[in-house]
């Protein structure tokens, strides 16, 4: 009897008495851990992929030892003394011991499957993938290092938006995100983001949706105002699929939906096919019209010229 | 164990002193002000301001938002593109202006005649007055996210002078969505915010009656903004309020407007751009290396 509440409770947090198992939160099958992470923490019964954190999305994606990171010094400031029942410098602090990270983001060079890459992670256990100042200065910088080096941008969003905490400066890092994505798009060099479960909100509604291919993981919310507030603000019962990569694919908001294990060969493809344009400058044809220069030549050439449309083929086709 | 007790008593201090904390009543008065029924509206200030106005409408994909209203105006001999969110002044109004919250096809619309302004070269201004973007289930469908994300893109890449005015409520993204300009400014008793104080205070005090507080907190006034540097300029309102005389609130708006087109005119069309780009990198505050920036 005790161990079946027990059963019950895990099946609710997806963890387990049992050492070393997990249980799916989608298919409730109990899952050995070990086989978990071997299968890329996707669920091996029904496909259901779990949240990763941004070093384990760093590890599945990159080539062994090719992650460089940088800038990883920043830190989230308290420009507002924020307070609600808890000052936002413990918050930070409380994320920080959680997750051994020191923001929502992390920016580094990598290369995947050979190919250079400047890759951003977001991570959702850091204050929910929050942006704040440090994410918005963070992804400028990784733009400005993409449009430097010429290395393709990758962008793994998993947030539920702006932080609260840092009011008014939250919802400039999305004016600031597109200015960076604007920059990045003067050069030819693509942009993917990688969507994962959540992205939602101010993220949703600045770079992530601002890339040149948007890739989303089975199953991911992906929307501006998450399921909760649209059932409360406005008491709209929703379907169930609502917000889902799924049906964001068939309302055409996103490209594609990648399971994790292919994520790393797409990407690469993705990318590789991008950069194999061939740079075009299109001057206006009425220039090049308005320079007579061109036409007017010589009096031999033109006289040359009014020769050899005599001789053609076609006009000795007509005779 | 001995630790946990610990913590619990001090959050349970810090809940009490966050609660006691002196509560600035001008705050909330301006919340309400911003909100006030009688407020002027775009199209107040459009009427008031200019000599006559040309509305065009529809995003051109799937239809016309009538919580934003856009057009053409004669302004001082020469043309200016208008596009701002509307409210309704009765119920049937405020039903079809959907409150002043646009649903995808408006922030469509914005972009469409805003890269029609850039092509002739005709400024912009924006209105701002929206509780936040429309947040429903179909919109969500037809891309609430990127409509947004789309017009912040398309106002950071023209080369057009852009004044974006918080004239009333200025709501999260769905009022940043116009507001990525080269000036901004808010008139005197408008507010602008990441979250309207109800839901922060439901999200992060649990508890929606603490909106007050959470108003104090997010610091949403103009004044507040301004010192921020997220802001240009206040725009003072007649006494009393911008409903008391919207005429009057119209000239005021109008002055700020001839003041700083005539400013970014004087500015080299890609330098203007640049500038714009660089003003917005510069807001976040962060620490780095120990040092905290601005």
């Amino acid at each position: 009897m005790a161990q079946q509440v027990s059963v019950d409770i895990s099946r609710r947090n997806g963890s387990t008495d049992l050492p070393g198992a997990e249980s799916c939160p989608s298919c409730k099958q109990l899952l050995d851990v070990g086989e978990l992470e071997a299968n890329l923490k996707v669920c091996y019964h029904c496909g259901h992929h779990f949240r990763l954190n941004a070093s384990e999305r760093i590890g599945q994606l990159v080539d062994a030892g090719t992650w460089n990171e940088m800038a990883g010094n920043l830190r989230s400031a308290d420009p507002l003394e924020f307070f609600d029942l808890r000052p936002y410098p413990e918050r930070i602090e409380e994320a920080e011991f959680a997750t051994g990270f020191s923001e929502a983001i992390r920016v580094g060079t990598a290369r995947i499957n050979k190919m250079d890459v400047i890759l951003a992670v977001m991570d959702f256990s850091f204050m929910g993938g929050s942006m704040g100042s440090v994410v918005g200065e963070m992804f400028w910088r990784a733009t400005e290092e993409a449009v430097k080096t010429r290395y393709p941008l990758v962008v793994v969003c998993a947030s539920g938006g702006a932080r609260m905490q840092e009011g008014i400066l939250s919802l400039m890092q999305m004016a600031k995100t597109t200015c960076a994505v604007d920059m990045l798009g003067e050069t030819p060099v693509p942009f993917v983001t990688v969507l994962t479960n959540p992205t939602t909100g101010g993220v949703m509604a600045s770079f992530a949706t601002l890339a040149d291919v948007i890739i989303s993981e089975p199953g991911a919310l992906l929307c501006f105002s998450g399921p909760r507030i649209i059932e409360q603000t406005l008491k709209e019962k929703l379907p169930e699929d609502f917000g889902l990569a799924e049906s964001n694919l068939d309302h055409g908001q996103i490209d594609m939906i990648v399971a994790r294990p292919d994520l790393k060969s797409r990407l690469v493809q993705i990318l590789g096919m991008l950069e194999g344009g061939v740079a075009c400058a299109l001057q206006p044809l009425w220039e090049e019209e308005a320079r007579p220069a061109r036409r007017r030549g010589t009096f031999t050439q033109a006289l040359g010229r009014i020769k050899a449309i005599a001789n053609s083929p076609w006009r000795a086709f007509k005779r | 164990m001995h630790l946990k007790d610990e913590v619990a008593k001090i959050s349970q201090r810090l809940r009490e002193l966050s609660r006691g904390r002196h509560l600035d009543k001008a705050v909330w008065e301006k919340v309400e002000l911003a909100r006030h029924p009688k407020r002027p509206y775009t199209l107040d200030y459009i009427e008031h301001m200019f000599a006559g106005f040309t509305e065009l409408r529809g995003d051109r994909c799937y239809g016309d938002d009538p919580a934003i209203v856009s057009g053409l105006a004669a302004y001082h001999g020469r043309t200016l593109m208008v596009i701002g969110h509307q409210k309704g002044r009765d119920l049937a109004a405020r039903t079809r202006r959907n409150f002043g919250m646009a649903r995808p096809e408006g922030y469509r619309k914005a972009q469409r005649l805003m890269r029609m302004a850039d092509k002739f070269g005709i400024p912009v201004l924006t209105l701002i007055d929206t509780p936040g973007a429309y947040p429903g289930a179909a919109a969500e469908d037809r891309g609430q996210a990127g409509a947004i994300s789309g017009s912040l893109m398309c106002m950071a890449r023209l080369s057009v002078p852009t004044v974006a005015v918080i004239i009333g409520e200025g709501g999260s993204g769905g009022a940043l969505a116009l507001a990525l300009a080269d000036r901004v400014l808010m008139m005197e008793n408008s507010i602008y915010s990441v979250i309207s104080p109800e839901s922060c205070a439901a999200l992060l005090w649990k508890d929606s009656t603490e909106a007050h507080l959470a108003a104090q907190t997010l610091r949403m006034t103009s004044s507040e903004l301004f010192e921020l540097g997220i802001i240009d300029e206040v725009l003072p309102e007649p006494r009393g309020g911008a409903h008391r005389d919207h005429s009057a609130a119209a000239r005021i708006l109008k002055d700020a407007l001839e003041d700083k087109l005539r400013e970014l005119d004087e500015i080299n069309p890609q330098v203007r751009k640049k500038e714009r780009s660089e003003k917005f990198r510069q807001m976040g505050v962060w620490r780095e290396n120990g040092l905290t920036l601005f």
